[in-house]
């Protein structure tokens, strides 16, 4: 068996989880390892809780996995959080300052206090944000990963802090390294390393990139996360990318600054999540108009509305498909992966201006920020940049733009080019682009016009790859799902096999044109079609409905912010196939989670949850959790939360004694 | 932008769409058009070097009258598509035009951060106090008490002073016309599209059609010539400020503001090069490895 961890680091916004996270990652990748992190954080600048966990392994990784193996815990609340879930053979590192309650360890793991200040008494005042440095030592030893490496990381990241601040990083590295060796045993994990470099990327930065290598020229944007860090990757390397990045007023001068680049006779792209996707979709249709490439990525986030800003969900299919009025050609795509946002962002900028329409890329926060490895010999910048049709000739001044042709796409002429002056229009016009929309009636052009925008999605059908099932031709049930959840529907039906359900794939990257003759052919075959997908109403069922006729068995859904995980997906699939309804009532662990929030809000963080159980019938009309809350030192209890079991209401906090 | 010295004689008719206007007879949109005309003539532009960029709007339909480069884009974003354009390419001489409704209406937002970008695009909004194309209902510059057809009682709401704001906003140029004067407004046209920066002209063009109020009458007995103003600097800021908010019984027209400020273009460091529109495409091997290799 290929050799894997999972790593889970937990604190508060701003205690530098990500820093450490980061050189933990690189180092691994670094030793020839496949890395998976994913951060579940909320939105706030300070405070809260943030969970990273890093998946690190031999074989390559698709996604950020269901276990936890060690917990760095940054603060008290995070040893309480985050201790019950580690697995047997793992361990738990923190800072002596807190404690580990032995009661809370499951068993076959090992508590392992770091007496940082202790270690780093030599190195001088150090920053609170150092103890992860020296759990991140200790954790090299344990996992037998390399100090080395980690260290040669340091040393590049604060190369421009000079040497001080080196010698107290690298130096309490070492320390909580070398306090370790001599404390503990390592762990059981034995590693192979090839030590072959890979990049840790996200899917954001491959958007960038890939906009970069197909020779993107203007990159506009309005903040909103989980789009803003493609805008601060590029405007970080507007000068070595050549890509001129501009923050406008809003969305909806974003999309059409894009578009009027596009017609000037540039590639532009755009990005936004839902809400300012929703803004932008009047010019969307207004570019299958005017005929004038344009490239728009929806991160998806979780809605509707603001919603969900910093949780994932693939709920904008059908705002996707039904962006602007009327019927106007455009293309959507929805990369699988970090590689796959690299190769569909050079594609998107091809296929928009080959056949002059909009693309709508549809990624989400899970696809845009988990971090994972590539394989750098598999990106490239030597990609195919195909401009499509241009007229060439004087066009005598009656150049017609628009002109019918069997494929639809009618030759372009740049603005500034002599002769061949045209007005592109979004009222309905002629070849000429001449507006026939106040004429008595021109049922005769507008049905032309419209016949001939239209045929371009007929030639962009040729074009796009058919989809394949993966897995065994022959299975108990296919799964059937779209975008970023590739790789957790790949680990899934693995271990479905494994478990006796034998289950392929059928994974859909084109959304519109689809291929709907091929995939009806697909899954007509298929003994039980099981759609998943990370929303609330099962969009990519209705639109297999739409376009086949066929209805899915079941859809499994999931829209509670959280990513889909392959244990998430196996235990609806069993469900599925047991005719059992998902139990969608409060979960132990979300009263617990909630019970840590009302701490958080009301008790000055002064309590930890401890026993939940079922409390009595009767008292606020429906089952309830009551869930026992103690104090943090010395484990008095403190009171009691009641928490509905249908509802989520906190009914009641009865305090000890009141 | 070109302006050709010893480029062949051009005239008006060189820049004669095939399509006739079908503005309403009278409509104050004609001399608006006939003065853009005249402007791109007097300044030996090359056509073919023109974007036109409208909204919608009767007035937004002037890209279709002119023998250029147009798009006759959505309502209130005429700003943004011509600023993408510019963007891509520079060298071309990019006119953004409309209505009030256009530009101070639906598309404020968009105007004001124009403005302070300093982009070099001359704004032309053709203000008639009503909204035209959709059948006389109130818009931003409606005066007081107007009643339209969305007003039945009359306008309660206070009339914006496009110029004011374009002041306050940072506009590097800003002027009023009226389409009835004819020459001033050409002399206007030409000035602001030679300015290096943002200009705004708001040009009074009665709706003859759906405002019975704000006719040519109704303008000739207010408006005035600033250029007649003993003493009046237009590069003071206080001044046509002060001017930007006269209205009633008399109203300046002419140049309100000119000053030089950097444009937008000249921070740009990749505009170094030359237009966007005619940079190589894609990336070389080394600035790649460099990009991914800051991920290892
Ligand atoms: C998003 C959107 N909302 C509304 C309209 C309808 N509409 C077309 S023109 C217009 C107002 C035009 O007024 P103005 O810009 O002053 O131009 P005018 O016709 O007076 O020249 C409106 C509301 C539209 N086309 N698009
Ligand atoms: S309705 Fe008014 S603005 Fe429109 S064309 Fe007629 S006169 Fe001009
Ligand atoms: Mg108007």
């Amino acid at each position: 068996m290929a050799t894997e961890i999972t790593v889970g680091i937990a604190g508060a916004a701003g205690d530098g989880l990500d820093r450490v996270g980061d050189t933990l990652a690189r180092a691994a990748a670094r030793l020839g390892l496949s890395v998976f992190t994913y951060n579940s954080y909320q939105s706030l600048i300070r405070g809260g809780h943030t969970w990273l966990r890093l998946r690190i392994g031999e074989k390559k990784l698709t996604n950020h996995g269901d276990r936890l193996d060690v917990l760095i815990a940054l603060n008290q609340d995070s040893i309480e959080r985050h201790v019950p879930e580690v697995a047997s053979g793992g361990a738990v590192l923190f800072n002596t300052k807190l404690e580990c309650d032995p009661d809370l360890l499951p068993k076959g793991v090992r508590a392992v206090p770091i007496p940082v200040a202790d270690l780093t008494k030599d190195l001088g005042r150090l920053p609170p944000v150092m103890q992860n440095t020296a759990a991140l030592g200790a954790l090299l030893h344990l996992a037998g990963l390399d100090v080395e490496v980690a260290a040669e990381i340091l040393h590049e990241t604060f190369r421009h802090k000079g040497e001080e601040i080196i010698r107290q990083n690298v130096g309490t590295l070492r320390a909580g390294y070398e306090h370790a060796v001599k404390t503990e045993k390592p762990l059981d994990f034995k590693w192979k390393f090839s030590r072959k470099r890979r990049p840790v990327v996200t899917g954001n930065q491959m958007i960038g990139l890939g906009a970069a290598a197909a020779g993107c020229k203007l990159y506009s944007a309005y903040p909103m996360s989980p789009a803003s860090s493609i805008l601060h990757w590029l405007a970080t390397h507007s000068e070595k990318t050549g890509i001129v990045v501009k923050q406008a007023e809003d969305e909806l001068a974003v999309v059409n600054m894009a578009i009027g680049a596009g017609h000037a006779g540039i590639r532009a792209m755009c990005a936004t999540s839902g809400g300012g996707f929703a803004l932008m979709t009047e010019a969307i249709g207004m570019a299958g108009m005017i005929e004038a490439p344009v490239v728009v990525v929806n991160v998806m986030r979780g809605g509707p509305s603001t919603g969900l800003p910093t949780k994932t969900e693939q709920g904008d299919l059908n705002q996707a498909f039904g962006a602007s009025q009327g019927d106007f050609p455009r293309v959507i795509v929805a990369p699988r992966d970090a590689l796959d946002c690299y190769e569909a962002t050079v594609e998107a900028f091809n296929i928009a201006e080959e056949f002059q329409l909009p693309v709508i890329l549809l990624s989400d926060l899970y696809l845009a920020e988990h971090r994972s490895t590539i394989d750098a010999d598999r990106v490239s910048p030597d990609v195919k940049i195909e401009r499509g049709e241009w007229a060439n000739g004087t066009g005598n001044g009656r150049f017609r733009r628009f002109r019918l042709t069997k494929s639809g796409v009618s030759p372009r002429a740049r603005p500034g080019t002599p002769g061949m002056m045209f007005i592109a229009g979004t009222d309905e016009h002629d070849e000429r682009g001449v507006l026939v929309s106040d004429e008595h009636t021109n049922a005769a052009i507008r049905r032309k016009m419209h016949e001939k925008r239209m045929r371009k999605m007929d030639e962009v059908l040729k074009r796009l790859p058919a989809p394949k099932l993966e897995g065994p031709s022959k299975a108990k049930v296919t799964l059937v799902g779209w975008g970023s959840t590739h790789g957790v529907l790949e680990e899934a039906a693995a271990r479905l096999e494994e478990d006796g359900i034998t289950a392929n794939r059928l994974h859909l990257k084109y959304l519109y044109p689809f291929h709907g003759r091929k995939v009806k052919e697909i899954l007509s075959k298929c003994k039980r079609t099981i759609v998943v997908e990370a929303n609330y109403a099962g969009q990519l069922a209705r639109h297999l409905r739409a376009e086949t006729g066929i209805e899915a068995k079941h859809v499994v859904t999931r829209y509670d912010g959280e990513p889909l995980d392959p244990d998430y997906v196996v235990q609806r699939v069993k469900d599925c196939v047991a005719g059992r309804a998902q139990d969608l009532k409060v979960q132990k662990a979300e009263a617990r989670e909630m019970a840590y929030h009302y701490i958080r809000i009301h008790l000055h963080d002064e309590a930890r949850p401890a026993r939940v159980s079922k409390g009595a019938k009767g008292r606020h009309g429906e089952p309830v959790f009551d869930v026992e809350l103690v104090s943090r030192k010395g484990k008095e209890p403190r009171g009691r939360l009641v928490i509905g079991r249908e509802t989520g209401a906190i009914h009641a906090y009865e305090e000890q004694g009141a | 932008m070109t302006i050709m010295k010893d480029a062949p004689e051009r005239t008006i008719k060189d820049l004669e769409g095939d399509v006739h206007p079908d503005w309403c007879p009278g409509c104050g949109d004609f001399g608006v058009l006939k003065s853009l005309k005249e402007a791109i003539v007097e300044l030996k532009i090359p056509s073919h070097e023109v974007l036109v960029v409208s909204g919608i709007g009767c007035s937004s339909n002037l890209p279709g009258f002119i023998h250029a480069y147009g798009v006759h884009s959505l309502h209130g974003r005429a700003i943004p598509v011509a600023t993408g354009a510019l963007l891509a390419n520079h060298k071309l001489r990019v006119i953004a035009v409309g209505g009030d409704g256009d530009g101070y209406g639906i598309g404020i937002g968009h105007c004001l951060h124009a403005m302070r970008r300093n982009l070099n695009l001359t704004y032309i909004v053709m203000d008639n106090e009503i909204y035209g194309l959709t059948t006389g209902q109130t818009s931003p510059t409606t005066t007081e008490g107007h009643k339209t057809k969305s007003t039945p009682r009359g306008n309660v709401e206070k009339p914006i002073q496009p110029l004011a704001l374009a002041l306050a906003a940072g506009a590097t140029f800003v002027a009023r016309g009226f389409s009835a004067n004819q020459k001033q407004l050409t002399e206007l046209m030409a000035q602001a599209i030679a300015h290096k920066g943002f200009s705004l002209i708001d040009v009074f063009s009665p709706c003859v059609t759906f405002n019975k109020i704000n006719t040519y009458q109704w303008f000739k007995e207010r408006v005035y010539d600033l250029d007649a103003e003993q003493g009046y600097d237009p590069t003071d800021l206080s001044a046509a400020l002060a001017k930007s908010l006269e209205w009633g019984e008399r109203i300046p027209l002419g140049k309100l503001y000119q000053v030089e400020r950097p444009v937008y273009e000249d921070t740009e460091p990749l505009f170094r090069k030359g237009p966007l529109v005619d940079h190589k495409l894609g990336l070389d091997k080394a600035t790649f490895d460099e990009l991914l290799g800051e991920s290892t």
